[in-house]
């Protein structure tokens, strides 16, 4: 920063160029164009899903309508003819189990790996760390052909532990959590609590663990995210019976349901659960998000 | 190690009287400091061993012999199921569909990412607001949005049709024209994932330097000059990152071509196949057909297609960006050498 500061003060500034320095800078206020596009971009991005909750509240006549914009009176009567079509309430209690033990996984063994990665030194830590980083690009969702063998054997297959067993770690989760930890933990800090008597575990749980939790709560809401979004693997291996949320709503598609009031209500319905998580969240989302991309 | 394990004898030699007692302290201090690190990983090496790496290289194993759903493992046949893959045409059908869609989805995304990023890089009002506006489409699931989607892209009278017919255009027949079917589910990609990526390249661009943003006004560059040659070549890290994350999830698309016409084919991507993506006939063949060698070896293929891909894509944005990287060195050289 200081370097750049002191490049810039290099060249005198001519006071008219000074002004204009003002204007074109990338900090300054945008323009109208810069708030229409915005204002566009937030009608594509939202008018699909309000379509579908005015749809999802109309009748099968709604949907012809060029531009429907008011929704109707039908969205619960929609919603109890898809909640009768599907398991809706297993389903989401199924998707919520799920998600939660992986997210919860996901978090403790990231959280002690990655400290490990970041804090300790030990032989061969750069070698597997560089392994880590390396398996992150490699696509393991296309090894479901042995991993469905392998739960078959186990005789899970139609069980949710057939769902979170293969979810369990994840190498960005590490990798997430070293990146982290490895700015934000001093060293003099492990050093002086190791001087203080605490054995590897208490300083792990003393320094580590306090200074690990905002990323650690970051990981945890992706983790619950993309668990609660799968849907190949859960299709593989659960009975129709049995379903999450995300398996249980392609039923919609897939019966005899031509009524597309009834397959919308169920969208919106699904739908709910991680738009309540949005607006209670959405701000820990945006800088997840922002930080993991500054990180990676 | 030296500098931990230092810290622990130091700490005992202060006080020697009591040193037959620290001695097994030490050692196990010692042991402590070189075990733990091995306890800390070793959950996640062996899950993830066991559960990520081991089923993906046994996918080899599957695909070089007979192997139904039902009867299991059968004779071991070589190459076969690779050699009748290869000449199967339905998996040439299906990677075409992949690529086209995924170029389909991957080059508008990126580049309505980068300008959405741009306009947020700005000192908007209601930051926040704006910002959560971006990401609303990404907590719709992949069904949900496939529900969604494959209700505007309905032939009669779905959304797409009836905003088309305001402006004289034809009902367009999106789920039986290929063309058609590639844009719809390219767009279901893009709408989940554009306000995303927006948000990652936005990140990238808040670490740019404002200063170098500042001497190159002066230097009489406008704003779109300033993205090209300051704000590309500086989040060129990030910008790689997105394409590879964008081209592993592009190449593996299968919510949406499964569920964006069941009325026809029963889900396996249209009824002649016209948008069956790679990973939905992976799926078919596995069971469906409960071809679990056939499919091995589909696995394989693909897996092999991605890490080609990401390989090219990596080598390519480097170069892009790194073409303008080295004008931009340039210049900043001889800026600091005039300034010397």
């Amino acid at each position: 920063m200081s370097l750049t500061t002191t490049d810039s003060r290099a060249f005198p500034l001519q006071p008219a160029r000074g002004r204009r320095r003002t204007r074109t800078g990338v900090g300054s206020r945008p323009g109208f164009l810069a708030y229409g596009l915005l204002v566009a971009t937030l009608l594509g991005f939202a008018y699909p899903l309000w379509w579908s909750v005015v749809v999802a509240s109309g009748t099968n006549a709604t949907r012809g309508e060029t531009l429907p914009l008011i929704p109707g009176g039908n969205f619960w009567a929609n919603a109890a003819q898809a909640m009768d079509a599907i398991p809706f309430w297993l389903a989401l209690w199924n998707s919520f189990v799920i998600s939660s033990i992986i997210a919860l996984s996901v978090v403790t063994f990231s959280t002690l790996a990655g400290y490990a990665f970041a804090k300790l030194r030990f032989k061969g830590r750069d070698g597997l760390m560089i392994f880590v980083i390396g398996t992150m690009a490699i696509p393991t969702q296309l090894g479901i052909i042995p991993l469905f063998i392998l739960m078959r054997q186990f005789g899970w297959t139609g069980e949710l532990g057939a769902v979170i067993v293969p979810s369990l770690v994840t190498a960005f989760g590490v990798f997430f959590m070293r990146q982290y930890l490895v700015d934000v933990v001093p060293d003099e800090l492990i050093e002086a609590a190791r001087i203080d008597g605490a054995n590897q575990f208490r300083t792990f749980l003393n320094v580590g663990l306090p200074a690990a939790r905002p990323a650690m709560a970051i990981l945890g809401l992706f983790t619950f995210m993309a668990a609660w979004t799968d849907y190949l693997w859960p299709l593989i291996v659960l009975s129709p019976q049995n379903p999450t949320l995300q398996t249980a709503l392609s039923q919609l598609q897939s019966g005899y349901y031509i009524n597309y009031s009834v397959v919308l209500a169920g969208a919106v319905l699904a739908t709910i659960p991680l738009l309540v998580l949005f607006i209670a969240a959405g701000r820990q989302l945006i800088s997840g998000i922002m930080q993991g991309a500054v990180k990676g | 190690m030296s500098s931990t394990l230092k810290a622990a004898e130091t700490a005992p030699s202060a006080r020697p009287s009591t040193r037959p007692k620290l001695s097994l302290v030490q050692r196990l201090s010692w042991f402590d400091v070189k075990a733990s690190p091995y306890l800390y990983i070793s959950p996640f090496f062996i899950l993830f061993g066991l559960l990520g790496l081991f089923p993906l290289v046994y996918t080899l194993v599957v695909s070089l012999h007979d192997w139904e759903l039902l009867q299991g493992q059968g004779d071991f046949v070589g190459f076969e199921n690779f050699a009748a893959t290869l000449q199967d045409r339905f998996f040439w059908n299906s990677i075409f569909n992949t690529l086209s869609i995924f170029i389909l989805s991957t080059v508008p995304q990126i580049t309505v990412a980068l300008v959405l990023a741009a306009i947020l890089d700005h000192n908007l009002k209601g930051k926040t607001f704006w910002r959560m506006s971006v990401l609303l489409p990404y907590i719709v699931t992949p069904v949900a949005v496939a529900l969604i989607f494959s209700n505007i892209f309905q032939e009669e009278s779905g959304l797409a049709n009836n905003l088309l017919g305001l402006i004289g255009v034809e009902p367009i027949e999106w789920k039986r024209e290929t063309w058609a079917s590639h844009v719809a589910i390219a767009t279901m990609v893009n709408w989940r994932w554009t306000g995303y990526n927006a948000l990652i390249l936005l990140a990238a661009m808040q670490s740019v330097p404002r200063d170098l943003h500042e001497s190159a006004a002066i230097d009489g560059a406008g704003g779109v000059r300033r993205f090209f040659s300051i704000t590309i070549p500086t989040i060129r890290p990030t910008l790689i990152f997105v394409i590879i994350t964008a081209t592993i999830g592009g190449l593996q698309i299968f919510a949406e071509p499964r569920l964006f016409d069941v009325s026809t084919a029963g889900g396996v991507g249209g009824s002649d196949r016209q948008f069956q993506t790679t990973v939905l006939y992976l799926w078919e063949m596995a069971f469906f057909r409960q071809d679990f060698g056939r499919a091995s070896a589909i696995a394989w293929l693909l897996f092999l297609l991605i890490v080609g891909i990401g390989l090219i894509n990596f080598f390519i944005s480097k170069r892009i960006a790194s073409a303008d990287g080295r004008a931009l060195k340039k210049k900043t050289t001889q800026k600091k050498g005039s300034s010397a």
